[in-house]
């Protein structure tokens, strides 16, 4: 009971965050194009409960619930977003390239594939220099259409390399999702699990709407990763939140509000569907609900506290001090 | 004349060539990028659906695909939308395309085209913000073609589908909203023949792309509190080059600004300079200057972006430096 209440709060405290980012988007705090989270909050929470902080992790351009699962400070993230001076990078990257080199994040490529490489790389250090760390690496299914991603894989699995990839397939439309199947428009295989298993790579499909299944799974291969085995393929599958369908995001139907765990139909049309069906937030609020770990007071209370909290970290994000324009050449070499 | 903005002479001139030439397909279509503008493109879509290849994010194979499908006859553009996405498939576009024609001692073409925009954005940083023009130059085998104006889009675009040699033509989200008065008909632009955007006699400024409107707003606003005349020299296409246009030009002024978006060192702007040197020494009145990006990668933060911006501004200063240079 407690578990699935502090859970559920840090799923809200992701989706405010991320409204929030939009908002102050739209009120031009930041320019530049960027990508939200929602409706992927509990893979993030399920895998990163499950790796240890001296291990890697490489994000992508969808890297905001990844950084807040692993634990970097969201007055730091949001500041990054806004490009301020405290940010996680110091303003250098934005949303794009916000990395947390002291939480073992060392840095956000925002083109497609283009850290899947460098999980490998920093995976063959670890590897060579007998430190024990495994690398996480995270990338949409997008990536897998990129020849990079072919070739890392037979890489890493001839060398065998400490790596988990980790693949979000947020394409997938929840009936499919069900059934463990898809359909691509862009990829030619059946499944992406499927793509690996010719380099001998073990492969394993997740529903990424569902914590404990993320967290068992990456858990295990963790453990295993530790062990000396490896590397690994997991493909965590959601379905797109119908705010990032567009080249923007967008709040579409408005900020999520909890009295759609209790009455899906009371949700705007444009989100109905996926709010009844995918929403992460709302698929384990009404499995808690079920069994009576929570009730709407309790849940309502827990929203209100996570708004609060993410109001304060805009709050301290937008008083925070621009970099200096003297700065500009700093850190183009040591 | 109908005005017509950038994004809409464009689209009009992608409908023709489609009309024109069957075998133009388009590997996949995004013209007009994040802009709003890129819903001007809607009328070429709707009409030519089936010229258009949905294509997965795959850069490498992409371009290497336009390079055989240019070879098996097909006039094939590969647009991989931001030039940024460029490196990517670059082995394919200057190792392999630039070097076909050359390697084969003239028997293999390959008129494939690669589309892509390329230009600072706001808040893009570093790794969406790349200029590849200087990358691009250094490949000899590669026409490029850089439309800084709506007909010169329309026309440009043109000659890039007539063209028998690989192309590489680079709009710029900024530009799409750009406004002109366009014929419905559009004739072809030659290649290298550079547009005079504007005359004057005290001072050359050669500029490309996006440095185009800048220095013109900056022309526009040294006349008014300087009293000086900028002449406004867009050479359109870096391959081939319009030396002679920028030499007499640089020859009546005497002086010369080359404000370009590619990074300083080894730059278009740093090959621009030393060309207008090597032919205008003995008439020029002070070295030639350049506006580019700094050597810095972009920064995301506005008041580190400002700094590495290319502005109207630091055009005007830099044409104040030279007319004040003795
Ligand atoms: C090499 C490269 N090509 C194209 C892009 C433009 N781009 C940004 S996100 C994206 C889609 C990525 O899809 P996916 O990997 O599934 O991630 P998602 O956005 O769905 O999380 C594309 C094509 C890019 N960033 N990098
Ligand atoms: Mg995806």
């Amino acid at each position: 009971m407690e578990r699935v209440h502090e859970l559920l709060g840090r799923m809200l405290f992701m989706r405010r965050f991320e409204e929030r980012v939009i908002e102050l988007f739209e009120q031009e705090q930041f320019e530049g194009h960027y990508h939200v989270y929602n409706g992927q909050e509990a893979t993030a929470l399920g895998a990163m409960d499950a790796v240890p902080r001296d291990d890697y992790m490489y994000t992508t351009h969808r890297n905001h619930g990844h950084l807040l699962a692993r634990g970097a400070d969201p007055v730091a993230l949001m500041a990054e977003i806004l490009g301020k001076a405290n940010g996680l990078v110091g303003g250098r990257g934005g949303s794009y390239h916000a990395a947390w080199p002291e939480g073992n994040v060392p840095v956000t490529s925002a083109l497609v594939a283009g850290n899947i490489p460098q999980a490998a790389g920093t995976a063959l250090a670890a590897k060579r220099r007998g430190t024990g760390q495994v690398v996480v690496c995270w990338f949409g299914d997008g990536a897998v259409e990129e020849g990079a991603f072919y070739e890392t894989m037979n890489l890493s699995a001839l060398w065998k390399l400490p790596v988990l990839y980790l693949c979000e397939n947020n394409s997938v439309p929840a009936r499919y999702r069900a059934m463990g199947q898809y359909p691509s428009s862009t990829h030619a295989a059946p499944a992406l699990t499927e793509v690996v298993r010719p380099f001998g790579i073990e492969s394993h499909a997740v529903d990424g709407t569902d914590y404990d299944a993320v967290h068992d799974l990456v858990r295990q291969l963790m453990e295993r990763l530790h062990r000396g085995e490896g590397p690994f393929f997991i493909e965590a599958r959601t379905s797109r939140w119908p705010g990032s369908y567009g080249v923007w995001p967008q709040l579409t139907g408005g900020r999520f509000q909890i009295g759609w765990v209790f009455d899906p139909a009371s949700a705007p049309e444009v989100v109905r569907e996926w709010t009844t069906e995918s929403d992460p937030i709302v698929l384990l609020a009404r499995r808690a609900l079920e069994r009576g770990a929570i009730d709407r007071q309790g849940l309502e209370a827990l929203d209100r506290e996570q708004s609060t909290a993410v109001d304060r970290v805009v709050e301290a994000a937008l008083a925070a001090p621009d970099p200096r324009p003297e700065d500009t050449f700093r850190h183009v070499l040591r | 004349m109908p005005v017509k903005t950038y994004a809409e002479a464009l689209c009009q001139s992608l409908i023709d060539t489609c009309e024109a030439e069957p075998n133009l397909i388009f590997i996949p279509a995004a013209f007009g990028g994040l802009s709003p503008h890129a819903a001007s493109f809607r009328p070429f879509y709707a009409r030519y659906a089936d010229r258009i290849l949905g294509a997965p994010i795959a850069e490498i194979a992409l371009c290497g695909i336009g390079v055989g499908a240019a070879i098996g006859g097909l006039r094939p553009v590969i647009d991989v939308l931001s030039a940024s996405f460029l490196y990517q498939g670059i082995a394919q576009v200057v190792n392999e395309a630039a070097n076909v024609l050359y390697m084969t001692d003239g028997k293999t073409a390959c008129p494939v085209i690669f589309h892509a925009m390329q230009g600072v954005l706001p808040g893009e940083a570093a790794q969406h913000n790349r200029c590849l023009s200087a990358e691009l130059w250094n490949s000899p085998g590669l026409e490029i073609v850089l439309p800084a104006s709506p007909e010169d889009a329309a026309g440009l675009w043109k000659t890039a589908v007539a063209s028998p040699n690989p192309t590489v033509f680079m709009d710029h989200q900024l530009l799409m909203g750009l406004t002109q008065d366009v014929p419905d008909h559009v004739d072809p632009i030659p290649f290298g023949q550079a547009r005079i955007c504007r005359e004057g006699k005290d001072v050359t400024v050669v500029a490309t792309l996006a440095a185009v409107p800048r220095a013109l707003e900056a022309a526009e606003r040294l006349a008014r509190e300087d009293g000086v005349a900028v002449e406004v020299v867009d050479p359109r296409t870096l391959v081939p080059f319009d030396e002679e246009t920028v030499v007499q030009s640089v020859r009546k002024t005497g002086r010369a600004v080359v404000a370009d978006e590619t990074i300083r060192s080894c730059g278009v702007a740093a090959e621009i300079a030393a060309r207008i040197q090597e032919r205008c020494w003995g008439v020029l009145k002070a070295p030639v200057k350049r506006v580019t990006l700094p050597d810095v990668p972009i920064p995301f933060s506005r008041p580190q972006e400002a700094v590495v911006w290319l502005t109207p501004e630091k055009i005007a200063q830099a044409v104040r430096e030279v007319l004040a240079w003795r």
